[in-house]
């Protein structure tokens, strides 16, 4: 009896309870309301290539971009106990850095004219979003900037920035093989962004793993002057995590120019750090900083993706999107807030009290 | 506590200063510099163009490019430019240009109201006003003419179009730009009355994409997950023609002249335009962004004397359809 009982707190004390129950509440209702949103079909598309199709690929597909920068996200919020409104306009820019250095010069390049590899034009976006994120980390580390003050800079000036690294040119690249990174690799069913996204987490899994990041990350975000204390260096780790959120920031970024083979510097990625912001959230990590889970995080921006879609689905006016998003953001809110917790907690011991002493009796 | 509250507060204002210089120096830069003073431009005709950031889309990029072709000091004019998205940061370029004493301002205004205070100024200090590319609220006689594109007519004539096509069942998926823009109620608003009005016309779904490309795609994947049949996709921008064509490649649906789905777009594009001379997309709506000849003109005339000979000058703009475009509208017509 008492066993269980622990076992039944623990779940809904666990971190991740929140996001798997926002899940699950979504696959209730999509079964309810239509249970063939679920299907998932083998199909030939366009090119002529078997692949996977459905929602359920959709959310995976387009939902990778917010996972990767959840990883991010949730490194910043630990560390720095604040969050990097500036993804978005950084991504136009390592998505601009992109097409800058294939393409030169010339915006309409034919396939076989690009200046060099992917390989290295991926590595010097990275390098750019990484001195972004060093940039804001800077600010928030050294100058002890509030971080949504600090990161307020680019998220202004980012989009600008990026339409002047291509001369306010819009590049368009013909090569079909620059359209994998979005789409679909030859004979692989499965879209790539996915891939990548399972990538980049396994490589921040074993990150957290095989190097104390993540313990020294809480430690920062729990109490910097006992972190100090106890011989971590506060500024370099904030640092490092505005750093990691740069490479994240790269890497959506080569999604999304992929995914069109171009770039609109104003509405590419547009608002996606709310939604990173609110992944984070209903993952169920503290905003304030501290302790974290990634799981959670990822599962987060999986489960907004799986919104998105869903009322797509419905024929939901998308222009009402962020109105159902704000009620997701009310309810963590509010079932975050220490006195709704602290009342919640009475009321499940008071009902399990009588229980028990019903059972006694 | 209370070092920490300055401290905070200090670093709130230093950034905040930051911002607002980045904020100014970025939207209001002005080009033209040394050679501004009306004194030292001669006979120079001095202009200051309001327009809005040139980043916010292709055809806005075609516009400032072909404003700052005519209005060089080869044609005979000392252009300054000022960019804003903002209503009252484009206000205020327009005071100052007024301070300095251009002989003409031109304005692409950013929102329609706010501009009968700085308009009477200017025309207390005789400088002629000039509108182009969107109309504001203000009384005709603040300004000498206006050029604009008519958004409705656009979206009639894309109707017009579509119906031309003879189709026995209309199953549209509208993807909408940005609500309550002048391009997309224009847009919206002929294709709404045609469904309306016609039996055999239905909206499958009418969703805002906001121009985003991305954000059509998924649309048109739900339609298409929904199991819903549709044979014409009429999307008010290209951007979003681009990412509802994604979606259909990736389910196998073909598209074009021809085949199953009819793909519609506006603001001819090059890219768009050659994607029509492939046949992979059926029509396109010009939107034209090529207002400074007729601005030209217009000046002209007031320098010579003359009124302009209509007050309003809505431009021409065509439609293209896919089976018969030539390799010459691309290069003319593309922006």
């Amino acid at each position: 009896m008492k066993t269980s009982k622990k076992s039944f707190t623990a779940i809904f004390r666990n971190q991740i309870f929140i996001p798997i129950a926002a899940l699950l509440l979504l696959v209730i209702v999509n079964l309810i309301v239509d249970p063939s949103f679920f299907k998932i079909t083998y199909q030939l598309n366009s090119d002529g290539q078997h692949i996977l199709y459905g929602n359920l690929i959709q959310i995976l597909d387009f939902g990778s971009e917010l996972a990767i920068l959840a990883i991010g996200m949730t490194f910043v919020t630990a560390a720095s106990g604040g969050q990097d409104i500036s993804v978005g306009a950084a991504i136009a820019i390592a998505g601009s850095v992109i097409l800058r250095v294939l393409c030169g010069n010339n915006t309409r390049p034919e396939a076989g004219q690009l200046q060099t590899t992917f390989l290295v034009a991926f590595l010097v976006a990275c390098v750019v979003a990484a001195l972004f994120g060093a940039f804001n980390g800077l600010l928030v580390s050294v100058f002890k900037i509030q971080p949504m003050v600090a990161t307020l800079i680019l998220f202004t000036a980012g989009r600008s920035i990026a339409a002047w690294i291509n001369n306010n040119e819009l590049p368009i690249i013909s090569d079909q093989s620059f359209k994998y990174f979005g789409g679909y690799i030859p004979n692989v069913p499965v879209p790539t962004p996915a891939i990548l996204a399972v990538v980049v987490i396994i490589v921040t899994f074993l990150l957290l793993k095989f190097t104390n990041l993540g313990l020294y990350i809480q430690a920062v975000g729990i109490n910097e002057k006992s972190s100090r204390l106890n011989g971590l260096n506060p500024t370099a780790i904030k640092f490092l995590s505005f750093v990691l959120l740069g490479l994240c920031v790269a890497v959506a970024g080569l999604i999304k120019v992929s995914r069109l083979s171009t770039i609109n510097y104003s509405v590419i990625a547009k608002d996606i750090e709310m939604d990173a912001i609110l992944a984070v959230a209903l993952g169920g990590n503290a905003l304030g900083g501290g302790k974290f889970n990634m799981t959670a995080s990822i599962l987060g921006a999986y489960v907004i993706q799986f919104l998105t879609i869903t009322l797509y689905s419905m024929k939901v006016q998308s222009d009402a999107l962020p109105a159902y998003k704000a009620v997701v953001v009310i309810l963590l809110v509010v079932f975050s807030a220490p006195t709704v917790r602290n009342w919640m907690s009475k009321t499940w011991k008071n009902l399990t009290a009588k229980n028990t002493a019903k059972e006694v009796a | 506590m209370k070092r920490k509250l300055i401290s905070a507060l200090l670093s709130v204002a230093m950034a905040s200063t930051l911002l607002v210089g980045c904020g100014s120096s970025a939207s209001t830069s002005t080009d033209g510099g040394s050679a501004a003073a009306p004194a030292a431009s001669g006979d120079l005709i001095s202009v200051g163009i309001i327009n809005n950031d040139p980043n916010e889309s292709g055809y806005r990029t075609a516009n400032v490019n072909d404003l700052k072709n005519t209005f060089c000091e080869a044609n005979g004019y000392d252009a300054q430019f000022a960019y804003s998205l903002k209503n009252d940061e484009q206000i205020a370029a327009a005071q100052k240009f007024v301070q300095d004493g251009v002989d003409y301002l031109l304005l692409s205004a950013a929102d329609t109201a706010g501009w009968d205070s700085v308009l009477k100024d200017a025309q207390t200090a005789g400088v002629k006003v000039i509108l182009f590319d969107r109309t504001i609220d203000a009384d005709p006689s603040l300004y000498e003419a206006s050029i604009v594109s008519d958004m409705a007519k656009e979206g009639e004539t894309a109707v017009t179009w579509l119906a031309g096509q003879g189709l026995d069942e209309y199953n549209v998926i509208h993807i909408q730009g940005v609500m309550g823009s002048a391009a997309q109620q224009g847009r919206s608003g002929a294709l709404d009355a045609k469904a309306a009005a016609e039996a055999n016309w239905n909206i499958v779904t009418q969703q805002t994409a906001e121009w985003n490309a991305e954000k059509a795609e998924q649309i048109v994947t739900s339609v298409i997950n929904a199991g819903d049949s549709f044979n014409v996709i009429y999307a008010e921008n290209d951007d979003m023609a681009k990412g509802a064509v994604a979606a259909l490649d990736k389910a196998g649906i073909s598209h074009g002249v021809g085949k199953d789905v009819i793909v519609m777009g506006f603001d001819c594009n090059k890219w768009a335009l050659e994607e029509l001379l492939a046949q992979n997309w059926n029509y396109d709506g010009q939107c034209n962004p090529f207002q400074s000849s007729y601005i030209d003109a217009i000046i002209k005339d007031l320098e010579a004397g003359k009124s302009p000979a209509e007050k309003t000058v809505i431009m021409d703009e065509k439609g293209f359809d896919a089976s018969t475009i030539t390799q010459d509208d691309v290069n003319n017509y593309g922006i």
